[in-house]
């Protein structure tokens, strides 16, 4: 049995896959990402292994993917996590067009062909607004912990309008709206609004065709499944594995490579 | 012998241009210890074929600011402006140009004379107020040239079209206006032959920047539109309308059809021919065509190349019998043109698209320069409404590297190419 297996280091976490030669997850494993880059790839791929209980040298080919692609010393080659989220997404969902990732620090609207390829794509700018960020800093103001957000924020009738969606200010904002004696949930559902509204343009951007899948850390968030179903007038697919799904990408171009098939970025030299 | 031939020709645009814009830079220093006052003119209509009868060293403000960047001190010109009370969100070439003032006149490449007169057009909102500074500063005068624009897309009038004429005699009146008031800054009095003269050599710049550009349809491209292209655009500013430019760009032709001829690309392996739409960022020049070139993607053209030329590249060529009514039609022409590569480039794209054989287009808005940015994310719908073409939208800045994040370049960039190979490698299995 052939395994490939796909590692993406991200600016918060760090995940693995491997996958076997019928495309199906065999494991999957997620880190923190820290300081050191290429221990928490390191970490993750082991896990996953352990876990699949596949020994090193059965995997053929690792594609390294996400920020910290570069760092991920054992892998063969790198994909982007542009290239990942969009091949992931097709093969959970095939008849995925267009791809909402929401990460830690950045969210990106991807288009894609049917099979699989990047048609266009548009990310945020240089700054962290309307990413999965936003909603720490709010984690934070509120002492709530992340994965609480969402279904408190679903509570909320009557949202507030959050003018800032700078990541820096968002505490602040938060912290007047509490002033100011709003209910939790209130600001909450507001918080959400306002990423789905940043994340709603930059899909309109690309242009939004059906069926539109999230995929990302931030997926999880059923507040941000509604807020931004609302904001785009289409209810995205969901995975159970959305915040894998990049690795899950890097994985299947890892198992193009073994089945012969040519990897996207075979021909770039190793190190930026 | 033919290694001789190679190493004599091959490269010679770049050496000469760099040492062309040394001796340069060398005059405006020497200008400025004799207290001479410079000519404060703009890549978009310079008129340099005009100033330069009157005796003016050329002082171009957008070159001077680049240079900064290039040489990676923009961040101290820009840090003094602010300070001195210009916002982050202004144009970086305005603030590194006040910066320069307040050090009179010195930057890394030598010391540029004082304004004794700006003349410049309309092509860019910001010429206008940034000229007012100097104005300010100096109390010396300041001229727009107001070249009426094509007033939609595709209505472009031409010589004996009734509003070309109206257009035409406009600009020719505003020239005879500005005559008097340069030989009353300069001292020297106009000579038609000499301005008979300098538009000959313009006339033989165009033609060649109009020849070099189209040599670069071959492939291998022999030249990067982006990081050589931009040596070249130096010299069709700074030597418009003299002997050393024509002769460059004569030289320029022999070198791009010898590599032609031979097979010599700006890359050894060119797999990807790429267009380039916006500004160059400066702050991380080299770098920023290595994102590129190290995944074996070239630039074979670039609308700077268009527009930052004047309208040069166009290879429009003055009639000399009448030269001032000649220069006004070339000045409508080149501003007009220039202005069309800004703000009605769709068309003009697609075109590029197929004469250059391109894989690609690469959108670079840039931060402190609205008026070539805005609207680039539309233009980019438009084209690939038109064609199913892949394009790029990645943004930074000319200037101000506070604004310029490599990681996230390089990511977007990646993911480009992974997308031009998926493409390529489809279309190839498609063929069977």
């Amino acid at each position: 049995m052939a395994y490939a297996a796909g590692v993406d280091v991200g600016s918060t976490q760090t995940k693995a896959i491997v996958i076997d030669s019928a495309r199906r997850i065999v494991a999957r494993a997620l880190t923190e990402t820290g300081a050191n880059v290429t221990r928490a790839a390191e970490n993750a791929f082991q896990q996953a292994l352990a876990a699949a209980d596949v020994r090193e040298e059965e995997v053929e080919y690792v594609v390294g993917t996400g920020y910290g692609r570069y760092k991920v010393t054992f892998g063969n080659t790198q994909v982007t996590e542009i290239s990942c989220h969009g091949r992931g997404a097709v093969q959970m969902f095939p008849r995925t067009r267009t791809v909402i990732d929401m990460g830690g620090q950045d969210t990106k609207a991807i288009r894609v062909s049917a099979a699989g390829e990047i048609v266009d794509f548009c990310m945020n700018d240089k700054c962290a607004a309307g990413t999965g960020r936003f909603l720490g800093a709010a984690s934070a103001a509120l002492r709530i912990p992340l994965d609480q957000l969402g279904p408190v924020a679903l509570r909320g009738e009557r949202p507030v309008k959050i003018s800032t969606t700078c990541t820096v200010f968002a505490e602040s904002e938060v912290l007047s709206w509490l002033g100011k004696g709003k209910k939790m949930e209130d600001i909450l559902l507001g918080v959400h609004q306002s990423i789905a509204m940043r994340s709603g343009a930059l899909l309109r951007r690309v242009g939004i065709e059906e069926e539109v899948t999230f995929t990302g850390g931030v997926a999880r968030n059923v507040a941000m499944i509604e807020a931004l179903s609302q904001r785009i007038g289409v209810r995205p697919n969901v995975s159970e594995d959305s915040h894998f799904m990049g690795a899950l990408g890097a994985a299947l171009f890892a198992l193009d490579h073994i089945l012969g098939s040519r990897v996207p970025a075979e021909s770039r030299p190793a190190q930026p | 012998m033919a290694l001789e031939t190679n190493a004599a020709i091959v490269g010679r645009g770049n050496t000469d241009g760099a040492r062309l814009f040394r001796e340069w830079f060398d005059g405006l220093t020497r200008a400025a210890a004799e207290g001479r006052g410079g000519a404060y003119v703009f890549v978009m209509g310079s008129l340099g074929e005009l100033l330069r009868t009157f005796d003016l060293p050329l002082v171009f403000p957008e070159i001077n600011s680049l240079q900064t960047a290039v040489r990676h001190v923009a961040h101290e010109y820009l840090d003094q402006a602010e300070d001195y009370g210009y916002s982050p969100d202004i144009c970086g070439y305005v603030k590194a140009d006040v910066a320069t003032q307040l050090r009179k006149g010195a930057l890394p490449m030598g010391t540029i004379p004082k304004p004794a007169i700006a003349v410049y057009t309309n092509a860019c909102n910001t010429y206008i107020k940034w000229a007012e500074i100097w104005e300010r500063m100096y109390h010396v005068p300041i001229v727009t040239i107001d070249i009426p624009g094509t007033r939609s897309a595709g209505a472009q009038t031409w010589p004996g079209d009734p509003d070309f004429e109206n257009d035409r005699r406009y600009v020719a009146a505003q020239l005879r206006e500005l005559i008097p008031l340069l030989e009353r800054v300069s001292g020297v009095r106009f000579d038609i032959d000499r301005l008979r003269e300098n538009m000959k050599h313009a006339n033989t710049m165009s033609r060649g920047w109009q020849q070099v550009l189209e040599l670069n349809r071959a492939r291998p491209a022999p030249f990067n539109a982006l990081s050589d292209g931009t040596i070249y655009l130096g010299v069709a500013n700074a030597y418009r309308g003299t002997a050393a430019g024509a002769r460059y760009f004569e030289e320029l032709v022999e070198e791009m059809e010898y590599k032609v001829a031979k097979g010599i690309g700006n890359l050894t392996d060119e797999q990807y021919r790429l267009l380039f739409v916006g500004v160059p960022c400066y702050p991380i020049f080299r770098r920023f065509t290595e994102l590129f070139s190290g995944l074996k993607g070239s630039f074979v053209h670039s609308t700077y190349l268009w527009f930052a030329s004047g309208g040069t590249s166009s290879g429009y060529q003055c009639r000399l019998d009448d030269p001032l009514e000649g220069l006004a039609e070339g000045l409508l022409f080149g501003v007009r043109d220039a202005m069309d590569s800004m703000f009605f480039h769709t068309q003009p794209l697609l075109k590029m698209y197929e004469d250059y054989a391109a894989d690609g287009v690469v959108y670079h808005p840039i931060k402190s320069c609205r008026t070539v940015s805005t609207g680039l994310a539309d233009s980019r719908r438009a084209l690939m409404q038109a064609r199913d073409l892949p394009s790029l939208f990645i943004e930074s800045d000319m200037m101000d590297r506070r604004v310029v994040s490599e990681a996230q370049l390089k990511n977007r960039i990646d993911a480009f190419f992974e997308g031009l190979a998926t493409r390529r490698h489809q279309a190839a299995q498609s063929r069977g």
